[in-house]
């Protein structure tokens, strides 16, 4: 699995970041998502899909 | 043929929404209803369907356009006053961008240990001043207040002053005159503060804002003091309300109180389920159609109103199981309490820590909490757009 983030589309909110702080991070200088590792295994597969899921903007997803 | 709604609808529970809400998302999820204004707009009650509305570019989040479904008759705003809010793509995402920096999950937990030693310092006020007293007064206004203050620069002992102005602005039926009169006031104040720090900005919110927005050759006074005022009034009523909302929801709810005091991990869960069980700013997510779009299997054409009801969304069982029922393990964080799509609330994480910290103190530090009154004798605020509480006796 790969997450892709998209930053033009991604509006900031930090919430992949509270679902998972291992997988994301937010850029100091506007908010968008920084992906820190975009090849989650094990249990942090289920967290990738949980951030897909409340990212307020589509701005993430997967190719599994 | 089902007769139209009219809106604003009215809860008859203060743990509910209106039981309109269920009906329409039940019988006929997207649907017609009366405006104040005695205009119509689209009402979107699903929890996948608000999110489509949030999220799609031909829905318009341009509140000063003719069309715009108001929920405030005779209220529209000068060009010159806009803010991130009203604003659609591409102007939207630079505008919020500028400030998002500031509102990173990571700048907020820095703020963590002084959040914490507001709330202790309210909380010892609370406990030294007279029994029963009023959480509202004590602990749920002045947390947000001192902390949005002291990020943004605002001297808190201004607070009367914009907290009366920010009242009259939620409340409904404030007369137009009057709430123009508000929002001038506050929006002056918040020009001649920025004015004052232009020629040494300092090291807050407001005076990093004037240094960044110079060096980009952006910088105008009217649009800072426009930014400051939303997030000055934004920073006040809603975590205000939550934190008072939140208490009285726990207080009601021993079990799931139980859980977050025996263990505090479990407190931003129980966060995230208190915004989705009272979702307070609800009817603010309107939108209007910007090009014909189907959803939920109706046409919306261009030109026409929509109202995205959070608070049906978040009771919609086909998004939370036994919606009604207060739960905090079941992972409500798809909620749209906050909104969705580019507008999403900026301040969230902000709020959400507040929230944190504020129950988890609370309750660590006054067990004995309890309400001083009954729920139904409450003053809940059926009359304003943002739900919440105007007084909460409490005692110990
Ligand atoms: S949740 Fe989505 S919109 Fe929010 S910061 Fe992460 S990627 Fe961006």
């Amino acid at each position: 699995m790969k997450i892709i983030a998209d930053t033009g589309k991604c509006v900031g909110a930090g919430q992949c970041v509270l679902t998972e702080p291992s997988l994301f991070d937010q850029s100091e200088e506007d908010g968008t998502v920084i992906v820190l590792d975009d090849q989650p295994v094990g249990d942090l597969v289920e967290k990738a899909r949980e951030a897909v899921h409340v990212c307020p903007s589509q701005a993430l997803s997967l190719e599994e | 043929m089902t007769a139209v709604h009219e809106f604003p609808m009215t809860r008859t529970c203060p743990f509910a929404p209106p039981p309109a809400y269920t009906e329409i998302r039940e019988e006929d999820p997207v649907t017609r209803v009366g405006l104040p204004d005695g205009r119509k707009a689209w009402v979107v009650s699903r929890h996948e369907d608000v999110r489509t509305v949030l999220n799609d570019r031909r829905f318009s989040a341009d509140r000063q356009h003719p069309d715009f479904p108001q929920l405030v008759p005779g209220f529209r705003r000068p060009d010159d006053e806009r803010t991130m809010i009203t604003m659609d793509a591409p102007e939207h995402g630079p505008a919020r961008k500028a400030v998002l920096g500031e509102f990173t999950v990571r700048r907020m937990e820095a703020l963590r240990p002084r959040i914490q030693e507001i709330v202790d310092e309210r909380i010892d006020a609370l406990m030294a001043g007279p029994k029963p007293g009023d959480l509202v007064e004590a602990l749920s206004l002045p947390v947000p207040s001192l902390v949005i203050c002291e990020m943004l620069g605002v001297p808190y002992a201004d607070h009367d002053f914009f907290q009366t102005h920010t009242a009259k602005l939620i409340k409904r039926d404030t007369p137009p005159q009057e709430r123009r009169a508000a929002v001038e006031a506050v929006r002056e104040y918040m020009s001649d503060l920025i004015a004052g720090r232009e020629d040494n900005p300092p090291d807050d919110l407001l005076g990093r804002q004037i240094v960044k927005l110079r060096e980009e050759g952006t910088y105008r006074r009217a649009s800072l003091a426009a930014t400051g005022f939303l997030l000055l009034v934004a920073g006040h009523e809603t975590t205000a309300n939550m934190i008072s909302l939140g208490t009285v929801g726990l207080l009601e709810n021993p079990d799931q109180l139980a859980l977050i005091t025996g263990d505090p991990g479990k407190t931003l869960d129980a966060v995230e389920e208190l915004l989705r069980y009272f979702t307070i700013v609800d009817a603010a997510t309107a939108r209007l159609c910007v090009e014909d779009v189907e959803v939920g299997g109706q046409l919306i054409r261009a030109g026409e109103g929509v109202l995205a009801l959070g608070y049906a969304a978040n009771r919609d069982a086909a998004a939370f199981e036994n919606p009604d029922e207060l739960d905090i393990e079941r992972g409500a964080r798809h909620h749209v309490a906050f909104g969705f799509g580019p507008h999403q609330c900026l301040g969230q994480n902000l709020a959400r820590m507040e929230l944190q910290i504020v129950f988890d103190t609370l309750f660590r530090r006054i067990p004995g909490l309890k309400l001083a009154a009954p729920v139904d004798d409450l003053p809940f605020k059926d009359d304003a757009n943002i739900y919440g509480l105007y007084r909460l006796p409490v005692t110990w």
